[in-house]
């Protein structure tokens, strides 16, 4: 059989998986379409939570950016598995015992007014679409690779089918997809790491050889050492140092943990389980689902380091397998014969004049249509950096997804990764999409704009606002503003650490806290934020202007301490909360009266 | 009503308590020997396999730290709750 048969074979026996999943599982009532009525086992939401929380930036690029920045890339590692912890000690237990569906619902009666539900909705949007984005791109870099497709119809492929058992199923639905999406994930990563291991490090636990020694050359040396070896050789820094500054990888952690921590999907998760004990059995199932794949992305990132510059570098162009052609082909993967002696050189920037870039071009490759190189490869019609001898362009992408063909892997072992890889995209979509559309329905319709609404009529909202935030979403897909996958989402990281996660904590902890304090608070941290994401992601700032060293990735941190700041100073100025309101949090701190279900609203 | 509230308060003061100690356990784990600490950990401390210390931290041992954590969080706050249940009632 050949690969397509496979990858057919594969992705469209998944598909009718969820497809039936989502179908059979289908949402009757909003507390269904909200929280899937709220009996979900432990386990069962633990894997679905890892599902929901693992994006497609996670399975496609996280492995890719720790390829490439190596110590760099542990900001990653520890953010996103971190900032669990804080959610499941700080706020899930709590918003659980509160009890209602979303949480703007918490925001809202929190801080008693209907302003502060309002810029907690605006925020729970914008999140969810900075986010969703990166999920789309996700899905038709998947589909194009798949098919040869373009990336642009891809992604309206995959949008079609989230919008189809998201919008359909609700919570209830895409619980039990997500179960059986985890699944497909779990055994998509860790197979290809398995049998990388075994050819490179003659260990069958990539964990243990990626500390092991490296078996597969002449002789045996420690496998990071040899990492740091070729990197070196190579022009780039040691592999286990990394280039980031110390304040900088500080602030980025930072923000990725609390951004964790306030992110309305995963939040919402936990309302699906029955009582506040329940949140945290859920909450360890889900780390350790979580750490499965986390603890063998590392591994990914460097075995594949070694398998592309042994495949690759130094070669003619007519002796590259075929894989790469293919790669090629989408335009993930180019080359450059700077020299022109026929044989491709990957340098990093310690090779080049200036010492300080290895790019090979401006920007992400476009090819001359039908035009042949010398050596027969695609021609570039981007404008070519001289000052340094790199001629490989890769994207982060491409390494979880050329990994596989690097290893030598059986086809099925590759079509599983692809079923992954869309698996991964399309259970954080749903999620999201949601959070979304409950956002506009229930928060934004029901709560502000029309109380009256009834049961049904909400439902139908719900549907409508995920289509519509499902084609925003598909455009900027398409137009991604940012040039890769995992960047796209540190954003929305950043949004939600300078927004939810500051305000929630607030809520619970402090009983002072009042509606004047939060919202001012609020908007100080998240218009901080955006301004400066916004100054450096779309008007031209360049890196000497960063405040204090700190990246736009890591700036969410400051705009959490802001809005901390803010909200604090306000408070000395304006009234206490009412009775009723320190009632309210008194109640949420306690586990009594734990058994109720989420509530019908 | 007077005991369940002494009762009360006694659970939250040690719900922050775990909390708290938990809090500082992540932040010394992650930021500490993985960011913070880590060239000091990569000389002086053994290398784990081959990896050095603060390397392996950043990359593997926080993130099973973290499961650990979780754990603790997990019987650790199931018996400060059995404790708040048995105080309430001898209230009763």
């Amino acid at each position: 059989m050949t690969q397509d048969t496979w990858n057919f074979i594969f992705i469209g026996l998944s598909f009718a998986l969820y497809i039936g999943i989502a179908f059979r599982q289908r949402a009757g009532s909003t507390s269904e379409y909200y929280t899937a009525g709220g009996g979900v086992s432990p386990f069962a939401n633990g894997m679905a939570t890892a599902a929901d929380w693992m994006s497609a930036a996670t399975f496609i690029s996280m492995a890719g950016s720790l390829a490439i920045g190596g110590y760099d890339g542990s900001r990653f590692l520890m953010g996103w598995t971190g900032g669990f912890v804080l959610l499941t000690v700080l706020m899930v237990p709590f918003l659980r015992k509160f009890g209602k569906a979303t949480v703007p619902d918490f925001i809202g009666d929190r801080y008693y007014s209907k302003a502060a539900r309002f810029v907690a909705v605006i925020c729970a949007i914008f999140i969810c679409l900075t986010y969703i984005m990166g999920q789309m791109r996700g899905v038709g870099l998947v589909f194009s690779q798949l098919f040869g497709i373009e990336i642009a119809t891809g992604v309206i492929v995959g949008g079609a089918i989230v919008f189809f058992y998201a919008g359909l199923g609700g919570m209830k639905g895409i619980t039990y997809t997500q179960v059986a999406q985890y699944c497909v994930m779990a055994f998509a990563y860790t197979i290809p790491a398995i049998f990388i291991a075994i050819a490179l490090t003659n260990n069958f636990i990539p964990q243990f050889g990626f500390i092991g020694y490296y078996t597969s050359g002449e002789e045996v040396v420690p496998f990071l050492e040899k990492l740091n070896t070729i990197n070196t050789d190579l022009g780039f820094s040691k592999y286990t140092d990394g280039s980031l500054s110390k304040i900088d990888m500080f602030c980025i952690t930072a923000a990725l943990m609390c951004g964790t921590a306030g992110l309305p999907h995963v939040i919402v998760r936990f309302f699906t389980v029955k009582n506040v004990k329940a949140v945290r059995t859920s909450a360890c199932w889900t780390l350790t689902f979580i750490a499965v794949i986390y603890l063998t992305a590392p591994t990914i990132g460097a075995f594949s380091r070694v398998n592309l510059i042994e495949n690759l570098n130094n070669k003619s162009y007519s002796d590259t397998p075929a894989w790469f052609q293919g790669f090629e082909e989408t335009g993930q993967m180019a080359w450059v014969d700077k020299n022109g002696d026929g044989k491709i050189q990957y340098w990093g920037k310690g090779k080049s004049e200036s010492g300080k870039s290895g790019l090979v071009f401006v920007g992400k490759p476009t090819f001359e249509k039908g035009a042949k190189g010398a050596s027969g490869e695609k021609v570039v019609t981007n404008k070519v950096v001289t000052e340094n001898p790199n001629e490989l362009y890769f994207g982060n992408d491409v390494m979880v997804m050329a990994n596989p063909y690097m290893g030598g892997l059986p086809k099925w072992a590759i079509a599983l990764l692809m079923a992954g890889c869309i698996a991964a995209a399309l259970s954080t979509a749903a999620g999201l999409l949601l959070v979304l559309s409950t956002s506009i329905s229930h928060d934004l319709m029901k709560k502000i704009v029309k109380p009256d609404l009834s049961d049904k009529e909400e439902i139908k909202y719900a549907r409508f606002a995920s289509l519509g935030a499902l084609l925003v979403a598909m455009w900027f897909g398409i137009n991604p503003p940012s040039t890769f996958v995992a960047k796209t989402v540190a954003f929305a990281f950043g949004l939600a650490a300078s927004s939810f996660f500051p305000t929630l904590l607030m809520g619970i902890f402090s009983r002072k806290m009042n509606k004047e304090g939060a919202i001012a608070g609020m908007i100080s941290g998240i218009v901080f934020t955006m301004a400066y994401i916004i100054f450096f992601q779309f008007m031209g700032g360049t890196k000497d202007q960063y405040f204090l060293g700190i990246s736009p990735e890591g700036i969410g941190f400051l705009g959490m301490i802001i809005n901390f700041v803010v909200a604090f100073s306000v408070v000395q100025f304006t009234k206490a909360p009412p009775k009723e309101v320190t009632e309210l949090i008194d109640n949420v701190r306690y586990p009594g009266g734990q058994e109720t279900a989420a509530q019908d609203h | 009503m007077e005991k369940t509230k002494i009762a009360k308060g006694r659970y939250w003061k040690a719900n922050l308590r775990c909390v708290g100690l938990l809090l500082v356990i992540w932040f010394v784990t992650s930021f500490g020997c993985g960011i913070l600490f880590r060239d000091w950990l990569d000389e002086s401390f053994p290398s784990v396999g081959s990896a050095p210390f603060g390397f392996w931290m950043a990359q593997q041992g926080s993130i099973v730290s973290f499961v650990l954590i979780l754990l603790g969080y997990k019987f650790w706050m199931e018996r400060i709750e059995a404790k708040l249940k048995q105080d309430e009632e001898e209230t009763r």
